[in-house]
């Protein structure tokens, strides 16, 4: 398969030596009737080859719609990209023309989503849907279309995948379903992969299951994987790195193993904390006091100042800096020190 | 598939079977006199009586009659007018003009419904958008009583664009006109399910899937938005020709095209119960026919219904 | 957050509490088509009502030496092919229109109503019966059941056929409204605070009254404005049909029938109960738009 990366257009300023994904100072808003939402306010996030960056937040952090800015696919209205840069191999997507972006995606970059069900169409089979890739992409015959489909499918390990290329996604299990949807994610053996919530929708013994799937994929490829979760557990079982956002801000962002065990961020050390222990079995669980804030109405300073049991009147008042704790180690606190504990 | 056949066809003799008994019923059942209804104000002759009751064995039970006519209708015997001709000859020669005005209006309506539809879809809320809305408000709002003269008088007598009547074995230049008063009667709806359903279907995920794929804007709409968009506008054109069929009753009326509603109306006119049954109970039968295609071609866009 | 769209929907803060019906107002209240719609009404509601106020005329004042006479001498509209004024007989037809059209819808909205309940509620059998029901009524296309029952229902050479008319339209137009109520019975039962409410011990009449009811109610009552508009066109379709108003009744139906046969020479007499009949139709289906609208919080 390494043949086809060779009959893609080369894009303009592309260099393979640059990283290979860069998000700088992204700003993402909605325009709605009822408002300006700021969904994505400053985030900054890298990713390597062969590296899984997690990108974990309750919901309606902003990391879908960041994931979403990065492919380009958001709604425009009522989204809007206002600022910063999304460099791939040092070429800046938001620049470049709708014909060349779209050369992009699939190709170069590609992205599952959350609810397989709903994220295929339901008149066309899953054979349809795999081999237009190759048909818009490659400009490969019908058949052969459908014969890279049917591989494609057998190399997510779906049985009988020949005669299962001709079934419509309604008649595929759930956990098949997202295999499905990984497929067409690889087909065009994409650098980055982009998984929105890939998991939660399914039951916990599918979940193993896909992610495993996703990590075998990845480690064969060198892909770089960006994980979006809300999930603590998905995370530190795979994630190299991972970022922490809140309010449309990435928080802070550490090695996996660090942050579990030092959280730099009141924000993070809160949501480690309200994750159910069995050995804190029978004491209170520490929740997160409050609601995540309105995108319309973001609080002053620190967004999370009126959850927060460190807040002091300097949060309120003034946005914290990122602060470069350790190598590859950034967070946005006022009181880092008293979060570390040192 | 064979399954979901076999279930609608089923479904078809029990619905045909309750149509025409609903026909039937609505004629006959609970009457004084049934032969005096079938003939109206007019004097009744013995021998009138007798040619009914051999057709309509009024003198029977309900059941016995309604099972006479049934048989009937299955072996394409509608029976005889007051006037003592052949229903069956008489839709035979009046069938085919009608079809022909029927199949225009519908062709008409679907191109500039699901045209129009999809740029509205996709254009919500533009000036496109809003100017057809505003449209199809106001056909809407036309019954075909008021459009059908107005039609002719304007579009036929005063601008002269048209032919103000057409003949039996008129050409497709005689037809525009009434197929046009026609369609609009329709179009509206299935204008607005089309922009509705496109609209709808541009937010549903596999939209953004798609574009994710790196597909082109025409291809995710012509593919992959168009298909899922026209099922509900597939199943409307089943309800749709029971509008047709209704409007060419006074289309045709207004237009002296000598097709099925034209010989419907002028037996309403002249209070001639036995055309006007034998004519409704067969247009109830091609309805039903019409939808049992419809459903199945349902089934061919749609999937997933054939599993269900 | 898999749908980007719905963050700031999602998120909205939630203010003083308001009620779907109040926020329906507030929203209808800014929508010029909801005003449009409602100052129509209104009109022809009075024109129903109080015709007087409109027209000193009398619309049965006719003489044939006026026959289709131009406008003038006090008739705005001139006078028909019997020598009537135009505009005096369209402001009167308003009646008899607006008279069928509210009680048919009213059988209808009753019909539906208790039917769509029942199918939705009882779910089973009861609906599989009452739903093959529907569809048998639906598979008669509405002008053709109509004709034959409105046929035969003003058999009495006496009558003007108005409780034919009524009876025709109220008995056959029933079927979408069951529908839409029985379906949004069905949503509103699945809904877990009826669950709730039935593990608490509800009787099926306080659940249905108290907890489907009003969740399934607003879509019902556009379908019934929009129905209020159909049946009035039904009324003229049937009247020009000569299976509906007849004798001496005025109505718009009727008038565009009479009037057909002369528009070469006279067209004012087709053209002003056309108008007015459209008009009114247009309202009510604007209303039950507006109305849609307003109830729906996803278009909002």
């Amino acid at each position: 398969m390494t043949d086809i990366t060779a009959q893609v257009d080369v894009l303009p300023g592309l260099d393979p030596r640059a990283p290979l994904l860069h998000v700088e100072d992204l700003n993402v808003e909605f325009r709605t009737r009822d408002g300006v939402a700021r969904a994505v306010n400053g985030v900054n996030l890298w990713l390597n080859p062969g590296e899984t960056l997690a990108v974990l937040g309750e919901s309606g952090c902003g990391k879908s719609v960041t994931a979403q800015a990065i492919m380009g696919i958001l709604d425009t209205p009522p989204a809007h990209v206002t600022g910063g840069r999304v460099l791939y191999r040092g070429v800046d997507l938001l620049q470049l023309p709708e014909s060349e972006r779209r050369k992009v995606r699939a190709n170069r970059i590609a992205m599952i989503f959350q609810d397989a069900l709903s994220a295929l169409n339901p008149v066309y089979t899953v054979g349809f849907q795999l081999g237009e890739l190759f048909r818009v992409h490659r400009g490969t015959s019908r058949r052969e279309a459908k014969r890279r489909a049917a591989e494609l499918l057998d190399q997510v390990r779906i049985p009988d995948a020949r005669r299962r290329v001709d079934d419509y996604p309604h008649e595929f299990s759930g956990g098949m379903r997202q295999r499905v949807m990984i497929a067409m994610a690889l087909a065009l053996d994409p650098e980055v992969l982009i998984a929105d919530e890939p998991t939660t929708a399914l039951d916990v013994t599918v979940q193993a299951q896909i992610m495993n799937l996703l990590a075998e994929l990845q480690r064969e490829r060198n892909m770089g994987l960006m994980l979006i979760t809300h999930d603590m557990g998905v995370v530190a079982d795979v994630a190299d790195r991972i970022a922490v956002m809140y309010a449309g801000k990435v928080v802070e962002e550490a090695p996996v193993y660090d942050i579990y065990a030092h959280p730099a961020h009141a924000y993070t050390k809160a949501l480690l904390e309200s994750i159910p222990r069995l050995d804190l079995k029978g004491r209170p669980l520490n929740v997160i006091r409050g609601l995540p804030p309105a995108l319309t109405d973001i609080p002053s300073g620190c967004a999370f100042h009126p959850r927060c049991a460190y807040a002091r009147e300097i949060c309120r008042l003034e946005p914290p800096p990122a602060y470069q704790i350790a190598p590859q180690r950034v967070t946005s606190c006022h009181f880092v020190r008293e979060v570390l504990g040192v | 598939m064979f399954r979901y056949i076999v279930r609608r066809l089923l479904q078809m003799v029990l619905t045909f079977f309750g149509a025409t008994f609903v026909v039937y019923a609505l004629m006959f059942a609970n009457i004084d006199d049934p032969f005096q209804a079938l003939v109206g104000d007019r004097p009744l002759t013995d021998t009138q009586r007798a040619a009914l009751n051999a057709q309509y064995h009024l003198d029977d039970g309900f059941l016995t009659q309604y099972w006479h006519y049934v048989t009937g209708l299955l072996t394409g015997d509608f029976g005889r007018s007051l006037t003592g001709r052949s229903i069956g000859e008489m839709l035979a020669q009046a069938w085919p003009v009608t079809i022909r005005l029927a199949l225009l209006a519908i062709v008409i309506a679907s191109v500039i419904a699901v045209g129009a539809g999809v740029l509205a879809g996709l254009r919500r809320g533009g000036a496109f958008d809003t100017v057809t809305l505003v449209l199809t408000l106001i056909v809407l709002a036309m019954p075909i009583v008021v459009l059908a003269p107005l039609a002719q008088l304007v579009f036929g007598i005063q601008l002269g664009w048209f032919p103000p009547t057409a003949t039996r074995d008129a050409n497709l230049y005689q037809l525009l006109l009434p197929a046009l008063v026609l369609g609009t009667l329709v179009v509206a709806t299935e204008l607005r399910v089309t922009r509705a359903s496109v609209a709808e279907n541009l937010r549903a995920d596999y939209v953004r899937t798609a574009r994710a794929k790196g597909l082109a804007p025409k291809r995710v709409v012509g593919v992959h938005v168009l298909r899922n968009s026209l099922i509900p506008v597939i199943t409307l054109i089943g309800v749709d020709i029971g509008v047709l069929m209704s409007g060419a009753v006074v289309t045709e009326g207004v237009f002296n095209i000598p097709g099925v509603g034209f010989n419907l109306l002028r037996g309403i006119r002249t209070e001639d119960g036995p055309l006007v049954v034998g004519f409704v109970s067969v247009l109830v039968i091609v309805f039903l026919v019409i939808n049992l295609i419809v459903d199945l071609l349902y089934a061919a866009l749609d999937p997933r219904i054939r599993y269900e | 957050m898999s749908d980007p769209n719905a963050v700031a929907v999602a998120e909205a803060p939630s203010t003083a509490p308001r009620s779907l019906a109040g926020d329906a107002w507030l929203d209808l209240r800014t929508r010029k088509i909801f005003w449009i719609a409602a100052v129509l009404v209104v009109v022809v509601l009075l024109m129903a009502v109080w015709p007087s106020l409109f027209t000193s005329a009398d619309p049965r004042d006719c003489l044939l030496a006026r026959k289709n006479a131009g406008a003038g001498g006090g008739a705005l509209f001139g006078y028909d092919f019997q020598g009537c004024d135009v505009y005096a007989k369209t402001v009167y037809g308003a009646r008899d229109s607006i008279l069928v059209g509210v009680t048919a819808t009213l059988i209808a909205g009753v019909i539906g109503l208790v039917v769509g309940l029942v199918a939705g509620y009882f779910g089973r059998w009861v609906d599989a019966l009452l739903s093959r029901f529907v569809d048998i009524v639906l598979a008669v296309p509405f002008i053709l059941a109509a004709i034959v029952l409105a046929r035969r229902l003003s058999s009495n050479p006496e009558s003007n056929g108005i409780v034919a008319v009524i009876v025709t339209l109220g008995v056959l137009g029933w079927t979408t409204a069951a529908r839409v109520m029985r379906s949004a019975v069905i949503s509103a039962k699945n809904q877990d605070y009826v669950a709730a409410a039935r593990m608490l011990g509800a009787s099926p009449a306080r659940l249905m009254l108290r907890h489907i009811l009003p969740n399934a109610i607003s879509p019902f009552i556009v379908v019934l404005t929009v129905l209020l508009g159909i049946n009035i066109a039904g009324e003229a379709t049937l009247s020009y049909l000569g299976v509906g108003l007849k004798g001496d009744a005025i109505s718009w139906g009727l008038a565009i029938a009479d009037a057909g046969p002369y528009a070469r020479t006279a067209a004012a007499p087709l053209v002003w109960p056309s108008v007015f009949l459209a008009a009114t139709v247009l309202a009510f289906i604007m209303l039950g738009d507006a109305i849609r609208d307003a109830f729906d919080p996803k278009l909002r």
